[in-house]
């Protein structure tokens, strides 16, 4: 019997067995008294370094399968397993531990907090982790995105796309083992997309980090390895 | 962690810090106001304290009215180690030189007193010197300096001549306002004889000094003669009786200022309350990104509960310097009227208080929007209008409301010493807020559903921002309209106080009254009146007497459970000065120490007719005793005191005779007419016969004839006194003047308190409707268009929040007038409709104005 919270996996398989597993998981929301079912029988999993694009149209239940797959939000039925981790039945407060030790994220509107310096955005993940260093670490990220003169800076004194810089820095700030982003490029043009797409690739690729990215854009899409559709809230 | 948590406090604030400012300014005068009234309070009780000897003079203080006799005579050779005797009594006395005559408070002094502080003369010695065998006496410095007089000049007192020895500053206990008023001339007790002054009817005061060994043993001594002093007719005064009575005639002074710091810092909490529930929505989504980052629950709490406390903290220091510099003030404004020299320092009580309180109020009325915190979900970065940050059935949540409520009644039941007041002002402010609530979610409503169609635009624009998502139509309509109910009640209750001690004057009201006037002379008094072409408005009797029974229960009986049971309703009453009426009757019953409402003496009058000022409220005046009964008629609020009502019985004790009466009637007494009127009236054919005086009334057209008519009847009644209102008037209406400045300047700080709060509810909610506005700047709309859009919401939603916290403030004002002031009250519409219509352009305004960036972008 395995209990939530506790490693799913035996130490020899842990190394071996996918970083993220969904089982049989369905997604329920109840508005007005009636149901609304977002998620039916989700099953896959993404195995370890892997880059693995979720794709589908406006309404297909993509950001709602990020936000269960990242232990931001709750399944109604099913199961998630992440990085060997049991999340059915977590507590917010064991979720969010669990987001800052293994997750990362990156925002379609980037989500940089408005009263934080650009570097002090990079340093708050490892700051919550007690970590030591943080400070000349953000400010090598900072460098690796070419933003290391513009450290003190707040978001709204930033550009989009150097917000967006800011952003994956601080993704990455933490060395997550599994980083998720929500149409990382959705807000940028396209020139600047690419730009951004590349220095993703490129810190993941460093990192050697499980990525999964939910996209409309098919061009990104076909930049994973693997492309999960979506489709009434069904993989296809 | 901790140490984090400070720092994301910091990084988190820093770039709002003038926003959060603006929160607390509310809270800085709040506690601004608290602190300079707790510390006003503070010090002066402490002066009270040191002063209180130097205010009776000697250790034991017996009064009477009475002559002495021999009981009385051999009482006093017992007491103390040394004793002085005093007669004081109103008397005219004539400048020799200058030819005015003037009423004054005549004391004839005999003894060393007072034992402890000085009268004060110059030269110094006079005070000694005037009581030795020379015919000398002490004159009031300002009558004097009025007078032209000098020390060696002559005053006549009666038909005595006396040599002014010494110019008189200071008489232990008396204030300055009260000299003013009934200037003192000392003279010796073995001359009062030969003035002629002391005839029967002359309303004279027998008081006793006593100066003990062992002053520890007075209030021993004082038990122990209670019953020998209760047949001589002496009340006793002792240090400490005196510091209590003069704490409790400053009391009412001090709640209603404590009462309008509190409604400050009241307002200063709805500043916080709704300033602090409009950040932290706008920080949701910053919140719910750190929860994506593995931020918990309860360190998003503590990142804002810090910046709360330290911003609280910076705003009751804040306040408590303000308000220690304010206090500073108050003994300024109000030294006429304090019988102790004020020093001030300061106060660390009160500024602890004040820390504490800023303190407490910041977190305790954050908590509801802090404790929201703990529930943002960290999907709000994500998906931020599909799911908000929700509220739930948190349990913490109705403990805060809980503790704001207990804090509040706390609160009031300290600031205004009663529980039951207390209830009913947090019960007010309950219902206000309910009413409130309800208001906005009856408006929004009706705006969804009855909002026409086919309205133009900009308008259908102005007013869906009421009803939109995000909108702040519940913060803003309880926070204006409590705001504008508190600015409009202080505003009503202090139009109420002031009228209440405003006296009426007028081309036909009476300004001058002889007094002391005696039977067989009331003929010739009326004469020499209507020789100098004068009106004698009214000529009526004073009769002295006591109450000896109420219902079958002694008058002493009666006045000792009286005793217990004023202590707990002498609370919250107006200001004092309530201005004394002559013939003995003071407004209400509240206005005099316990007890003295049953055992001290009443002046009564006896009439066939009520008067104009008089209107019979239940029962029937009858203006004879012909059938034998004798129906006395009471005011309505002496009755209330005594409790007696139509029917119940009271034996008076008119000067040793007992007169067995039933009330007829209770009568509606119109104090604010310059005339005699009485607690008590007697119909005729009872009292006609007992020793009395008589007081006539009439009006002088100017001072020249004043003057002459004042000497004329000094020359030919030594024993008449003569009252100039004109005097007495001016000296009221300033002290008046200066007791009404006290109140505004109080209701005045609560007022801009209000005003505050009410700018930042509507400067914070703007920043909700700066991100809209670029929106629609974007698709085209105009800056007249955006002006139009943001008129409609903000004056539409002023007005219906100010209308409703004006109807509050009505209520709430009739309610304190009719229920803790006893006063009528009578609303100006021009007042309320002024109000309306400021507050409305008030929140319109600064809705407007909060969007400056927007107007001036081109």
């Amino acid at each position: 019997m395995i209990s939530p919270g506790m490693s799913y996996y035996t130490p020899e398989q842990q190394n071996t067995a996918a970083i993220l597993e969904l089982r049989q998981v369905n997604k329920i929301y109840k508005s007005a008294g009636r149901e609304l079912q977002v998620l039916k029988d989700i099953d896959f999993s993404v195995s370890r370094g892997d880059t693995v694009a979720i794709t589908g149209p406006s309404g297909s239940g993509k950001t709602t399968l990020l936000g269960i797959c990242a232990g931001l939000d709750r399944a109604s039925a099913g199961s998630v397993i992440l990085n060997g981790i049991l999340l059915d039945g977590l507590s917010e407060d064991e979720r969010a531990r669990l987001r800052n030790d293994y997750v990362g994220f990156i925002f379609q509107n980037f989500q940089l907090m408005p009263t934080l310096t650009a570097l002090e955005n990079v340093m708050v993940p490892m700051e919550l982790r007690h970590r030591k260093g943080a400070r000349t670490r953000a400010l090598e990220l900072l460098e690796k995105v070419g933003l290391a003169e513009r450290a003190d800076h707040y978001p709204v004194q930033l550009s989009g796309g150097e917000q967006q810089r800011v952003s994956l820095a601080r993704a990455f700030s933490n060395q997550p083992a599994l980083l998720f982003a929500d149409e990382p490029t959705g807000n940028l043009d396209e020139e600047t997309g690419e730009r951004i797409e590349a220095m993703l690739f490129e810190l993941n690729r460093e990192a050697g980090t499980t990525l999964v990215i939910v996209t409309h854009d098919p061009e990104l899409a076909s930049k994973t390895s693997r492309v999960i559709r979506m489709k009434g809230g069904r993989i296809q | 962690m901790m140490a984090w948590l400070f720092k994301m406090a910091w990084r988190d604030s820093r770039r709002n810090l003038g926003r959060l400012f603006l929160f607390i300014a509310a809270v800085v005068m709040g506690i601004a106001a608290l602190v300079a009234v707790t510390a006003f309070r503070d010090n002066l009780s402490r002066d009270i304290d040191t002063q209180a000897m130097e205010l009776t003079g000697a250790d034991l203080v017996l009064d009477g009215n009475s002559p002495p006799g021999k009981g009385t005579n051999a009482l006093m050779d017992t007491l103390g180690e040394e004793r002085s005797f005093e007669r004081s009594f109103a008397s005219m006395i004539y400048f020799v030189k200058d030819g005015g005559s003037r009423l004054v408070q005549v004391r004839a002094l005999q003894g060393n007193y007072p034992y402890y502080g000085a009268i004060e003369t110059t030269p110094a010695k006079a005070a000694k010197e005037f009581r030795d065998s020379s015919r000398s006496a002490l004159v009031d410095q300002t009558l004097m300096l009025q007078y032209g007089a000098q020390v060696g000049d002559s005053i006549k007192v009666g038909a005595l001549n006396f040599l002014i020895r010494g110019a008189l500053h200071k008489v232990p206990g008396q204030t300055g306002i009260s000299s003013t008023v009934a200037p003192v001339v000392y003279i010796p007790l073995q001359f009062l004889e030969e003035t002629g002054l002391t005839k029967i009817g002359s309303r004279i005061k027998y008081r006793y000094y006593i100066k003990f060994a062992n002053p520890s043993q007075v209030a021993a001594v004082v038990k122990r003669l209670e019953k020998d002093l209760d047949k001589y007719g002496l009340d006793a005064e002792t240090v400490a009786s005196r510091k209590e009575d003069t704490g409790r005639s400053f009391r009412d002074v001090n709640r209603f200022m404590s009462l309008s710091g509190f409604v400050a810092l009241l307002l200063g909490c709805i500043g916080v309350g709704s300033a602090v529930h409009v950040y932290i929505r706008e920080k949701l989504e910053s919140i719910a990104t750190l929860r994506c980052m593995g931020l918990k629950a309860r360190q998003a709490f503590w990142i804002f509960m810090i910046q709360i406390g330290v911003i609280g903290l910076t705003g009751a220091i804040l306040g408590c310097l303000l308000g220690t510099g304010l206090q500073y003030l108050l003994p300024y404004v109000l030294k006429d009227l304090l019988p102790v020299e004020m020093n001030m320092r300061l106060s660390w009580p009160a500024i602890g208080q004040g820390l504490a309180l800023g303190l407490l109020v910041s977190i305790l009325f954050s908590l509801p929007s802090l404790l929201m915190v703990r529930h943002v979900s960290p999907l709000n970065a994500m998906r931020i209008s599909f799911e908000p940050a929700q509220r739930r059935r948190d349990p913490l949540l109705w403990l805060v409301y809980l503790l704001i409520l207990l804090f509040i009644l706390g609160f009031t039941a300290l600031q205004i010493g009663g529980w039951q007041e207390a209830g009913i002002f947090t019960g007010s402010i309950v219902v206000a807020f309910l009413l409130l609530y309800g208001l906005s979610r009856l408006l929004t409503w009706l705006l969804r559903r009855l909002l026409p169609e086919r309205t133009g635009y900009l308008w259908r624009q102005g007013f869906a921002n009421l009803y939109r998502p995000q909108n702040q139509t519940m913060v803003l309509m309880v926070s204006v309209g409590l705001s504008a109910a508190f600015i409009g009640l202080l505003f009503f209750v202090q139009q109420v106080l002031i009228k209440r001690v405003t006296i009426a004057g007028g081309p036909d009201q009476p300004n001058t009254v002889l007094f002391d006037i005696q039977t067989e002379q009331r003929d010739a008094v009326a004469a020499l009146t209507r020789k100098y072409k004068l009106p004698v408005l009214s000529q009526v009797p004073v009769i002295t007497v006591r109450i000896d029974e109420i219902n079958g229960v002694r008058a002493s009986n009666l006045a000792k459970a009286d005793s217990v049971a004023v202590e707990k309703h002498t609370r919250l009453k107006a200001a004092p000065g309530a201005p004394k009426q002559e013939g003995g009757g003071r407004r209400g019953g509240f206005q005099e120490p316990p007890g003295r409402a049953f055992n001290g003496e009443l002046r009564v009058t006896f009439q066939r007719k009520l008067t104009s000022a008089e209107k019979v409220l239940r029962g029937v005046w009858r203006g004879d005793a012909d059938d034998g009964r004798i129906r006395v008629s009471l005011e309505e609020n002496y009755a209330r005191r005594i409790h007696v009502d139509v029917g119940d019985s009271i034996v008076f004790n008119v000067q040793g005779v007992m007169i067995g009466t039933v009330v007829g009637s209770i009568r509606e007494v119109n104090w604010a007419r310059m005339q005699t009127n009485f607690r008590v009236v007697f119909p005729t054919g009872v009292l006609e016969e007992a020793p009395q005086f008589h007081v006539l009334m009439t009006r002088v057209p100017d001072s020249k004839v004043s003057a002459a008519f004042q000497a004329d009847v000094v020359r030919t009644f030594p024993n008449v006194s003569v009252i100039d209102l004109k005097l007495v008037l001016r000296v009221l209406d300033e002290l008046l003047g200066k007791i009404g400045f006290v109140i505004r300047f109080m209701a005045g700080f609560s007022m801009v308190t209000g005003w505050i709060v009410l700018v930042s509810a509507v400067l914070v909610s703007h920043a909700q409707r700066n991100r809209e506005q670029m929106l629609l700047t974007t698709l085209g709309a105009s800056r007249r268009q955006l002006l139009v859009i943001t008129a409609v919401e903000y004056f539409f939603l002023g007005m219906v929040a100010t209308g409703a916290g004006m109807m509050l403030a009505v209520t709430g004002a009739w309610g304190l007038s009719r229920y803790v002031f006893q006063a009528g009250f009578e609303p100006s519409p021009l007042a309320i409709s002024g109000f309306f219509m400021v507050i409305s352009a008030i929140v319109m305004l600064t809705g407007i104005l909060s969007g400056g960036r927007t107007w001036k972008r081109k």
